[in-house]
């Protein structure tokens, strides 16, 4: 009789809590659903303005006047290019920067200070990094208002989600990793572009490429250091048909980007242009989303390979 | 100067408990010819204190190794045997703020390899390490063993092959390894992956291999297999081995020192320090007394 009641109460106890644990599940179904159907309205938003403007007409053709003939081809086209600058002096310098201060300085307060300030820098407004590029890169170093000031502006923005990437890929390797490459007579430098690189490399590059689809996107360091033009040409090929065969003017073309583009058709009056800026801000989500898929599987795959 | 040691080997050749499956394909190439001889000396400790910091982990240790024989260390955790280990290959040069005090001559051209004068890089080219966990690279078979040797420069495809088969051989993993040569290191168990960093470290030949505790992660037959291994390399190369079990170490080893909290205890042949040990401390240890 005791125990029936006994149990009774426990019942109406755990009846109690999962109220709880339910109304919980609920309350997290709501939030992830504010997220992920806000993300699809914009899409579906996008795409019922732009969907009609998207053909291969649009991929081959230069701003124009008349927004049905106007096209994204010098913006795509800048787009790659001054990603381009971007990796490869990102990348280089990013990774270097880490795997010295993850492998090679000493644990003091000085590298303390350093790892705080580049953490810090990755959350400075990007208009500050334009700002200083203009200073820096147009003005001081005369690179005007290139694709090479636009893609070492945006590498300086990348810097610090490189480096932060990487030295967490790097920290992820286990020491005794590092200690099996020393006890057979392995330097440091061996130790660490032998072992502690390649284990670390898909790490690395999903870093690479959320920092990059970071960088696809911004507009205002590169409206400031004076991107925003109507490019009605293509910039010099980089290959030739004559000796030397590859050529670096490109680098020192003025040049438009995706969301710059983007930024000039919505500023524009006529409601044509903005049909045209949801297409090309379609295909800046298109890029954004693919390079955000490809880190997945980077990452995915290499799970499934390596486990400490 | 080759001071002998006094103690009088003793026989190494008792048997393994071993299921009989598993001892069937193993190649006994090193042979135990030799332990009739008296051992040379390989290494003589002197003084050695090491400190972690301000804390000291090794107290004033004073130990012989003899050559091409097996030493066991052994102790409760935490008393230093793993520490002492680690500075025969200057493993704790990787980490700020440790510190040697005292000598480890290696013989026979008498260098003392804690000294600062000494390039622990040389040092680690000389005496080779098995770690507790079985530590292999992301990579293949093949290439784990050769990492070694082409630390060393080693780069000739042919020198390669042949030694990458000898280690394999020697460390009782070629007839399981041969036919997936490029196969991923994590493909094996792990009792596999053991005997493949035991390879790996063979492949340079050192003179004298450190085991830390070798079997600690792994099941009784894989540590059979590791046991028997080391009895196999007797002979061949010097060995010093830490264990916290004490059967493996009366198995496996010619002499055993006991430490505890960072002091060398006692010091003399295995059999004599398992069935009349000198010390009041090593008998408690030994029967068990100790936590």
């Amino acid at each position: 009789m005791d125990d029936t009641r006994h149990s009774a109460d426990l019942k109406a106890m755990i009846a109690r809590h999962k109220l709880k644990d339910r109304a919980f599940a609920v309350l997290g179904v709501l939030a992830t659903l504010v997220g992920l159907v806000t993300l699809v309205v914009l899409i579906a938003d996008l795409a019922v303005d732009g969907l009609s403007r998207l053909s291969w007409q649009f991929f081959t053709s230069f701003p124009s006047r008349f927004a049905e003939k106007a096209g994204i081809l010098s913006a795509w086209v800048g787009t790659v290019l001054v990603m381009l600058v971007t990796v490869f002096s990102a990348v280089p310098l990013g990774v270097a920067a880490a795997l010295y201060l993850e492998e090679y300085a000493p644990k003091n307060w000085v590298t303390d200070l350093i790892e705080i300030n580049v953490t810090n820098l990755a959350g400075v407004p990007s208009i500050v990094y334009g700002l200083m590029a203009i200073g820096l890169f147009v003005y001081t170093l005369n690179l005007g208002q290139s694709i090479l000031t636009a893609g070492l502006t945006l590498a300086l923005l990348t810097l610090p989600v490189v480096i932060v990437t990487t030295r967490e890929a790097v920290r992820a390797i286990p020491s005794s990793i590092r200690e099996a490459a020393y006890a057979l007579g392995a330097t440091q430098w061996q130790t660490v572009s032998q072992h502690v690189l390649p284990y670390s490399l898909a790490g690395i590059m999903t870093g690479v490429i959320i920092g990059m689809a970071r960088a696809i996107g911004e507009t205002a360091p590169l409206i400031t250091i004076g991107a925003l033009t109507f490019i009605a040409f293509l910039p010099p090929a980089p290959l030739g048909t004559q000796p030397p065969f590859l050529s670096f003017e490109w680098l020192m073309s003025p040049f438009t980007v995706m969301p710059i583009q983007m930024f000039n058709w919505v500023s524009r009056p006529q409601a044509e242009f903005h049909l045209n800026a949801a297409a090309a801000g379609l295909i800046l989500l298109a890029m954004t989303l693919l390079m955000n898929a490809l880190a997945m599987y980077i990452r995915y795959r290499y799970r499934k390979r390596i486990k400490w | 100067m080759h001071p002998e040691i006094r103690t009088v080997v003793k026989d190494i050749n008792r048997p393994l408990p071993m299921t009989p499956a598993e001892t069937a394909p193993a190649p006994r190439r090193l042979g135990a010819a030799s332990s009739a001889e008296k051992p040379q000396l390989k290494a003589s400790v002197r003084n050695l204190n090491f400190y972690y910091g301000e804390t000291q982990a090794l107290k004033d240790i004073n130990l012989d190794i003899a050559e091409k024989r097996v030493t066991a260390l052994i102790g409760p955790s935490g008393c230093g045997k793993t520490t002492y280990l680690r500075c025969f290959n200057r493993m704790h040069d990787l980490y700020p703020g440790n510190r040697y005090e005292g000598e480890i001559i290696l013989y026979p051209n008498n260098i003392n390899i804690i000294g600062a004068a000494v390039d622990p890089i040389e040092v680690r080219m000389r005496i080779g390490m098995v770690f507790q966990k079985p530590n292999p690279f992301p990579k293949s078979i093949y290439e784990n063993v050769a990492y070694g040797l082409r630390v060393r420069g080693v780069s000739k495809r042919s020198v390669l092959d042949d030694k990458v088969e000898a280690a394999l051989k020697d460390a009782a993993l070629w007839d399981e390894a041969k036919d997936r040569l490029h196969d991923l290191a994590f493909n094996l168990s792990g009792g596999q992956q053991q005997r493949l960093c035991i390879a790996r470290a063979l492949a340079t030949d050192p003179e004298i291999l450190l085991f830390d505790e070798p079997t600690s992660a792994l099941d009784p037959i894989a540590t059979a297999r590791i046991e028997e291994l080391i009895v196999e390399l007797r002979g061949r190369v010097t060995i010093i081995i830490v264990t916290h079990n004490m059967q493996q170490a009366a198995r496996v080893s010619d002499y055993t020192a006991f430490i505890y909290l960072g002091e060398l205890i006692e010091f003399g042949d295995t059999d004599i320090i398992f069935t009349n040990p000198g010390k009041k401390q090593t008998e408690d240890y030994i029967t068990g007394r100790y936590g």
